[in-house]
């Protein structure tokens, strides 16, 4: 290839990586979280005040509770598992209808149960939103709202990524073969970051590209479907997507207590799919025509068309099976291609051994583009003179750019791992814990980047990482409290996928430990011509660098 | 020393680009109405999914190797060329 191509590339390649950096490492690492999104609920959710009914309540609590609201046969859920973020059999939820579609911050929960004597009682819950928003930072990297806009921006970042990528396999290529497996560790430690840039990033080069692509597609869906719509479907697709849900105001209410018992439906659903584990039943307009329920569940053999599983849509009133295109195993080819692309992004195939692989993977990604960061300052880098020692100046955007990389990859690690102390730490003790979790997720990450812009990226650097550690040590913390303290009000949940959300912050904060320490160490050994040599050496060295010109 | 320099390849960082995001996009329509045309055997909610997603891979494909072309004016005429050849194309078949 012609050189004069790599020198084209390289430079698409920075602008692409460093306009994005810093946005997809904090898509990456809360995308990383996101993938323990449920975990994370449960970890923060107290446990439910009452103990969940049994299923064989359900349909008299389902006719209870229609008879005394109406208007909830438009949507309710009956959950089938009793997890720790799931308050009671019965729950549904009332949206805003100015809200966007992907706002959940606007919705308002409700949950439903039996009393000891029957009665039904309906009362207002209030999930963590904790997960959600974590997921939210991850969709809109780091913005405070999944609205039109940010996601549209969030598009624009994943379109730069794309490139990016492409652009840095094409500088790579020529020397592909020579760099792949060498890791030059020794005294060039510019050339060490490269190739472990290089490494990272050629390793696991189809997961960033799904994961740019899938992003593109998740940003701009609805502009492209409309467009679409226009030029080849002759406007049919809209209809296609709005189909079912139009009550028909003129037919007889249907009586919902004729409807089949949960347990029924589940038998009918296991004859559809015997790998199919069910864990909730979501039903819509059961007293319309056209009533549906959605048997949503994972299949731990199949792909997933959705994180959270897939459904099974039947008549609630008969068993029959209306729609198999979102069940996971029973899908046709067409289906399962649209689901794989999802799944690929989400990592709903293969268990939890994928999920802890894209957890690495994910972790990886943020690492990937920290270091892209750091190559550009080091590229810029002005070395001290070779016969006199001297350092001179280095250029202010380095001395910059090294400042708000730390403060705010690192802000939004803080930041994170207070949020989720908080989420537990505070509840019950503040009116509006979500957000309360959303101010302090902000405070950590803009006080991070004023601490970096103040004190400089390389110090900044160890003090921001002690505070990760701290505050990610926290985590597990608040659950031990809770074990011996249940008088604080926090809790110690034993099910394997909290502890699994402890465990995980615990490591994770001994890793925050060993990167401050090893920072700390670099910061007093390394070369003085460095962005991240301490800042005396620096000042020291004016004059002397000015007398170079 | 080396045989015939290669004629060098004009930057025309903005050209270029507006030919690879532009165009770009129009072609990864084109290409989803093609896909579209030759599927039509699958019912539309599923198909106009498989298309949707193929406009992204196309669009980004495009827009990362735009900055092969020797010039600006060669991007546009080659990705504007292939829009009127996939439109026309399209056109006649009856897929638009």
């Amino acid at each position: 290839m012609r050189a004069d191509y790599i020198r084209i590339y390289k430079s698409v390649h920075t602008w692409t990586g460093i306009l994005t950096g810093m946005a997809l490492f904090i898509a990456f690492y809360a995308g990383a979280l996101t993938l323990f999104k449920e975990p994370i609920a449960r970890w923060a959710s107290p446990r439910p005040d009452v103990a969940m009914s049994p299923l064989d309540t359900a349909p008299d609590l389902i006719t209870r509770t229609l008879a005394a609201r109406p208007d909830v046969a438009k949507g309710f859920t009956i959950h089938l598992q009793p997890t720790e973020n799931v308050p009671a059999r019965m729950a549904w939820e009332v949206r805003d209808p100015q809200a966007d579609d992907h706002d959940e911050s606007s919705v308002r929960h409700y949950v439903a149960r039996l009393d000891a004597g029957g009665a039904v009682q309906i009362g207002e819950a209030a999930p963590s939103g904790l997960g959600n928003f974590i997921d939210v930072l991850h969709r809109v990297v780091g913005l405070p709202a999944d609205s039109d806009p940010n996601r549209w921006f969030m598009g624009i970042v994943a379109s730069l990524y794309g490139i990016a990528l492409v652009s840095g396999v094409i500088v790579l290529l020529p020397s592909l073969v020579k760099d792949f497996f060498a890791l030059r560790v020794g005294k060039n430690r510019k050339r060490m970051w490269l190739d472990a840039h290089n490494v990272v990033g050629i390793v696991s080069l189809p997961f960033h590209i799904v994961m740019a692509l899938s992003s593109v597609v998740f940003a701009f869906h609805d502009g492209i479907y409309d467009i679409q719509d226009r030029l080849m479907y002759a406007g049919k697709l809209e209809s296609v997507f709005q189909r079912g849900g139009g009550a028909t105001p003129d037919a007889a209410p249907r009586d919902p207590s004729v409807m089949l018992t949960p347990k029924a439906l589940l038998q009918h659903a296991r004859k559809v799919s015997p790998t199919f584990e069910p864990s909730a039943l979501q039903y819509t307009q059961v007293t319309a025509p056209r009533a549906i329920v959605r048997i949503w569940g994972k299949d731990p053999a199949a792909v997933s068309p959705r994180a959270r599983g897939g459904f099974v849509v039947m008549d609630p009133y008969s068993g029959k099976v209306l729609n198999t295109d979102y069940l996971p195993g029973r899908q046709d080819a067409a289906n399962l291609w649209v689901s794989s692309f999802f799944a690929l992004h989400m990592a709903s195939f293969g268990g939890a051994a994928v999920q802890w692989l894209y957890f690495v993977l994910g972790l990886a990604g943020a690492w990937l583009f920290y270091s892209g960061n750091l190559l550009w300052i080091e590229s810029r880098r002005k070395r001290a003179d070779r016969r006199t020692g001297a350092v001179p100046v280095q250029r202010l955007d380095t001395r910059l750019m090294a400042s708000v990389t730390v403060g705010v990859c690192l802000g939004s690690v803080c930041g994170m791992s207070l949020m989720m102390v908080a989420a537990k730490g505070l509840h019950g003790h503040v009116a509006d814990l979500n957000a309360w979790i959303k101010g302090l997720y902000y405070a950590a990450f803009f006080a991070a980047i004023a601490w970096s812009f103040l004190r400089g990226g390389a110090k900044a650097a160890v003090h921001l990482l002690w505070l990760a550690a701290a505050f990610t040590l926290a985590i597990p913390l608040t659950s031990l409290l809770g074990a011996v303290a249940p008088s604080t009000g926090l809790w110690a949940h034993t099910s394997a996928a909290t502890l699994g959300v402890d465990a995980t912050a615990l490591a994770m904060a001994l890793g925050f430990a060993w990167m401050a320490v090893v920072t700390h160490r670099r910061l007093g050994r390394g070369e003085a011509d460095s962005a991240w040599a301490l800042r005396r050496l620096r000042s020291g060295a004016d004059s002397a660098a000015e007398t170079q010109g | 020393m080396k045989p015939a320099k290669p004629a060098p390849i004009q930057r025309d960082w903005v050209s270029k680009s507006l030919a690879g995001a532009l165009l770009g996009f129009a072609i990864a329509l084109g290409a989803s109405a093609l896909l579209a045309a030759l599927t039509t055997s699958v019912p539309l909610a599923t198909r106009s999914q498989l298309a949707m997603w193929l406009v992204p891979p196309v669009w980004l494909g495009i827009a990362s190797t735009v900055y092969f072309f020797g010039s600006g004016l060669r991007a546009w005429c080659w990705l504007g060329g292939t829009c009127l050849a996939l439109y026309g194309g399209l056109y006649a078949a009856g897929a638009l």
